[in-house]
């Protein structure tokens, strides 16, 4: 680590002592048969914000968003969620504390919303119990929610990719969790949907209480949103805190190798990252 | 609602056809019954006995292992079309057919040809051609395509040895195992299918029981698992539970292929959501192995025919449709 970015830790650990971790990794090496993507990674989701994890591509941060997510065991430390490690727990256990929106749902044919968004009922029902009361509150109040009320009974494949997108946000939201991590939920979507999907996180987490973790790809979205950002390069943590305390030139320089100017965002006041390129470069 | 009106014809249809299918089977041919009057006799009891032995021993036990069987592979297909999210995904693609042939073959070759060593010895062949078939393809859990792969390199692989086994033991031996091969529903006593039927009765059961998380798995694996489900854990039961479905109607009939590959597709044109039920499939398969077992008896004059070279006859036309439909 460069000793920027183990101050930066320091300030970060002085932060995180007033908010608790609602998951975090301890220590994890996080790999694919032989190739290791993360070693010693020791990261902390804090309770109640929108934390957003980003870095230049093959970083590790989907990697580790699927182990914080219990769909890949770490090959050793480990992973807590409410402080219990979550591979003691069964999946269906997890699956009523944390949801996930997987960048790969494959929506089967022909399925309407309402029946796609029940789904997330499953983790909350037993065998043979009938369809209960919470069961239908939950599925409405998540397509409201998620403003996919109205297309009901439509068939998920006559939607717009924005619309699609919210219609598996109301699954997992139907799980009623009050962790749900985000893989890369905005990519393939227009500006417009992008914000407009970041806008019902955004309240998701403010007005629900939602804790959510994202992976995002733009930094100026993650910079806008997020509480708690945290960057990683080559499976390692290189900075972590509020966009406004540790975005700097330096740090994009050294996570992305991308020269840039940053400004302040007029509308929402965080770090406006402005990309130099080629042409105007020094 | 023309989808609705559309759903209605296509339950009349279908009853209809079953109506005709088992009043043809049943009564007609080989003077059983001329008139009404007759067939009310051999309902009520009071044809002779010579008559009432022809249909309710051999013709009817015959349509019911039809409908048994047919069920069991509509059902078997339609479970390993959504394990592997893939149409081609059939236990007839993938291996276990042959595998139960090479159990057949062993077990004629080492006990003689004593029918339920056989019924065993194909079950045994059939779960063994999976479990192979599942041991190769796993890498980090398993992804439908590759199962499919694999399940073709392990038949293929198995055809070979079939083969050579064919070559090796006696004349009688190969020849009894060729018949057995063909896949035919002749000589189904109501003896040999019911303990079939028992087995059938509770996989199906177990499959249904398993719906919801097979649905659940289609939406893939992280899906899946982010709403509770152990994903390997179950896909594993399922699949044993659609490959037990298949060697069992295996091993009492031999190999009948074309069943599990279309009836899911066929049930899921003909529902109002396209989607495939498991329900859907087992009647389609149960109809569409009555009307070829149908045909295997009375499409020729004077043979008859083994039911698998219908379904086998009619399913190379149905594949050749699938993969340039696909194609497109």
């Amino acid at each position: 680590m460069t000793q920027q970015s183990s101050q930066l830790s320091a300030v970060n650990t002085a932060e995180t002592h007033t908010a608790k971790a609602a998951l975090s990794t301890k220590s994890v090496t996080l790999a694919y048969e032989d190739n290791v993507i993360a070693k010693d990674l020791t990261v902390d989701i804090p309770q109640g914000k929108f934390t957003v994890i980003v870095g230049p591509n093959g970083c590790g941060k989907s990697t580790l968003l699927r182990s914080l997510s219990r769909l890949l065991v770490p090959q050793s430390g480990e992973i807590l969620l409410n402080g219990e490690n979550i591979h003691h727990q069964s999946t269906r256990e997890v699956a009523k504390k944390l949801g996930l929106l997987p960048q790969s749902a494959i929506a089967p044919d022909g399925i309407k919303v309402i029946d796609l968004v029940s789904r997330g009922r499953f983790p909350h029902q037993k065998w043979f119990q009938p369809w209960s009361e919470a069961d239908q509150q939950a599925v409405e109040l998540a397509m409201q929610a998620t403003g996919v009320i109205d297309f009901a009974e439509f068939n998920v494949d006559q939607l717009s990719g924005g619309q699609r997108q919210r219609v598996w946000v109301a699954m997992a939201l139907a799980q009623e969790t009050s962790l749900l991590l985000l893989d890369e939920p905005t990519t393939y979507l227009d500006i417009a949907h992008q914000i407009e999907l970041m806008d019902l996180f955004q309240d998701l987490n403010q007005i629900q209480g939602h804790t959510l973790v994202a992976v995002l790809h733009d930094l100026n979205h993650a910079c806008r949103y997020a509480d708690h950002l945290i960057m990683i390069k080559a499976g390692e943590i290189i900075a972590t805190g509020s966009p406004n305390e540790i975005v700097t030139e330096a740090l994009i320089e050294q996570v992305f190798g991308l020269s840039c100017l940053i400004l302040s965002d007029p509308i929402s006041n965080t770090p406006l990252i402005i990309p130099r390129g080629r042409k105007t470069a020094n | 609602m023309t989808s609705n009106v559309g759903n209605f014809l296509t339950k009349i249809l279908g009853l209809v056809v079953v109506l005709i299918l088992v009043y043809f089977t049943l009564f007609i041919g080989d003077d059983i019954a001329h008139n009404l009057q007759g067939i009310w006799q051999l309902i009520s009891g009071e044809a002779d006995k010579y008559q009432s032995i022809v249909v309710w021993q051999w013709r009817a036990s015959r349509l019911f292992s039809a409908m048994i069987i047919g069920a069991a592979l509509g059902i078997s297909g339609a479970v390993f079309q959504s394990l592997v999210r893939n149409p081609l995904g059939s236990p007839d693609i993938t291996g276990f057919n042959v595998g139960a042939f090479t159990g057949v073959l062993i077990s004629i070759a080492l006990f003689g040809n004593l029918y339920w060593y056989s019924v065993i010895g194909a079950i045994i062949g059939g779960l063994g051609a999976a479990i192979l078939v599942y041991l190769f393809a796993y890498r980090d859990g398993h992804s439908g395509f590759r199962l499919i792969i694999v399940g073709i390199a392990i038949s293929a692989t198995l055809t070979a040895f079939n083969q050579w086994l064919s070559l090796t033991v006696s004349l009688e031996t190969a020849m009894t195992a060729a018949l057995w091969s063909a896949g035919s529903l002749n000589g189904m006593t109501w003896l040999r299918i019911m303990p079939a039927t028992l087995l059938i009765v509770a996989l199906v059961g177990l499959a249904l029981l398993l719906n919801t998380r097979m649905k659940l798995l289609e939406m893939g694996d992280d899906t899946a698992a982010a709403l509770g489900i152990s994903v390997n854990k179950t896909r594993l039961i399922i699949m044993l539970i659609g490959v037990s479905l298949t060697a069992v109607a295996t091993a009492i009939t031999g190999p009948i292929s074309f069943i599990s590959l279309a009836a899911p597709q066929i049930a899921r044109r003909l529902h109002p959501q396209r989607h495939i039920t498991l329900v859907g499939s087992a009647l389609v398969g149960a109809l569409l192995l009555m009307s070829a077992d149908f045909i295997a008896q009375h499409g020729l004059q004077n043979a008859t025919l083994p039911v698998g070279l219908v379904t086998i006859s009619l399913g190379g036309l149905y594949l050749v449709y699938l993969i340039i439909r696909e194609g497109k």
